[in-house]
């Protein structure tokens, strides 16, 4: 059955807290990977890859780019979800 | 009438027997690298675990760096140079195309007229050697064969790309391979994912310079000829070295039927922390492991990494002749070779 963009964020949060050791309360749509949450080009990896397992999605390399807020990483998930 | 052909006679196994390194006598801090880009100590260290790197003078040549590597891979295996049957050097960076290196480095060791030739296996070339060289003695075409990894990468490295100027050491590791009684080299887990060939290249073939159109080579900020240099996708290369390297490092353990709990030592190629942590984290490697992070201060020397990461783990204690040690390598082509050795 299809997520949430609710429980997408929310899975996220917990895949970022992972990750990089953020609260997961603190990933929140408009915040920025990068610069909002501390998320290298590296770690953004091992979140992606961590995604593509919880949701059941392929994010190849030359998205990963495009998905600078957790907003697109959700929008992503959400279009491309089986 | 199809004569009968009498085979070559070998060993029943294979071992590494000794190990030897040599690490150029010049260090480079980060500070020499920030010379050239804009970026930090605390960035480079962040991304990589890299504080300082070899890099090779003059004098130090690839054949001058094989021949201290061997020389002491030789002593420690308690052999004479004389009796070494082939070597086998894998690099990319020995800029002498033809002859291969290691016929200079047969004949200057005092290995006679033994087998000599060059493999170009990147940074997964100790594992192509050693499976070449297991290969060798257990089909009986030599006894000893000392396999080596060379590079200088500071030759390949463009100073001003901020991804990877911090990241390429020089040095060369050496391990003499000879018969055992014992099974002490696992099966290989070899290959190579030619589809992900662009992934880390050299930026231009040496035939581009030949050619001369020079709208296809890359300049510098005068419009001077940039000497080539490897290049890479970092993201692209760290999904697949942490990932996928993972499964075929768990490979090699279920091949060699060794448990994680059995392993005591990690040797990954050296090419990031970022990367080793991962793999040890997705491998979900036991605590008593010991994992190789000589990339902190060797930086990545490609095929000769994994043979410097053991002999410095063996040499500071840290692991223990007789260990059971995983090994893989991963790099350009993009190849990989993963076994697990009885370290010597």
């Amino acid at each position: 059955m299809a997520v949430t963009q609710e429980e997408i964020v929310a899975g996220l949060g917990e895949i970022v807290n992972e990750i990089a050791g953020i609260p997961a309360e603190d990933v929140e749509l408009d915040k920025s990977f990068t610069d909002d949450l501390d998320v290298d080009s590296l770690s953004m990896v091992e979140v992606v890859v961590a995604a593509e397992e919880r949701f059941g999605v392929k994010i190849p390399d030359d998205d990963v780019k495009n998905l600078k807020t957790v907003r697109d990483a959700a929008d992503y998930i959400l279009k491309h979800q089986s | 009438m199809t004569a009968k052909i009498k085979p070559a006679q070998g060993s029943p196994y294979a071992r590494i027997l000794g190990v030897g390194g040599y690490r150029p006598t010049r260090v480079v801090p980060n500070e020499e690298i920030l010379k050239h880009i804009d970026s930090s100590d605390e960035w480079i260290r962040s991304r990589s675990g890299i504080a300082t790197r070899h890099w090779a003078g003059p004098e130090e040549t690839l054949a001058e760096m094989t021949l201290e590597a061997a020389g002491k891979a030789v002593a420690d295996a308690g052999i004479t140079a004389d009796q070494v049957g082939a070597v086998v050097i894998s690099t990319v960076s020995h800029f002498m195309q033809t002859p291969a290196l290691a016929t200079e480095v047969a004949d200057r060791m005092g290995a006679g007229k033994a087998a000599a030739f060059d493999i170009n296996a990147g940074c997964a070339g100790f594992g192509y050697g050693l499976t070449l060289a297991k290969g060798m003695i257990v089909e009986g075409s030599a006894e000893y064969v000392l396999v080596v990894g060379a590079e200088r990468l500071s030759d390949l490295t463009d100073l001003t790309d901020r991804s990877t100027a911090f990241l390429f050491g020089d040095g060369a590791g050496a391990v003499i391979v000879g018969p055992s009684d014992e099974p002490a080299i696992g099966p290989s887990i070899w290959g190579s994912e030619g589809d992900k060939r662009d992934v880390i290249a050299q930026t231009v073939p040496w035939d581009g310079f030949r050619v001369g159109d020079v709208s296809q080579l890359p300049l510098d900020e005068d419009g001077a000829l940039k000497f080539p240099a490897l290049r890479q996708e970092g993201q692209t290369v760290f999904r697949w070295a942490v990932f996928e390297m993972a499964k075929v490092a768990q490979q090699a353990l279920d091949a060699a039927g060794i448990a994680p709990e059995d392993l005591d030592v990690f040797i990954p190629h050296q090419a990031n922390v970022r990367i080793i942590d991962s793999m040890v984290k997705t491998l979900k490697l036991p605590e008593h492991v010991t994992v190789a992070r000589d990339v902190e201060t060797t930086g990545n020397t490609s095929a000769a990494s994994i043979p410097l990461a053991m002999e410095r783990l063996l040499a500071t204690g840290k692991a223990k002749s007789g260990d059971t040690a995983l090994v893989i390598g991963f790099g350009a082509g993009l190849v990989y070779a993963a076994t697990v050795v009885t370290l010597p």
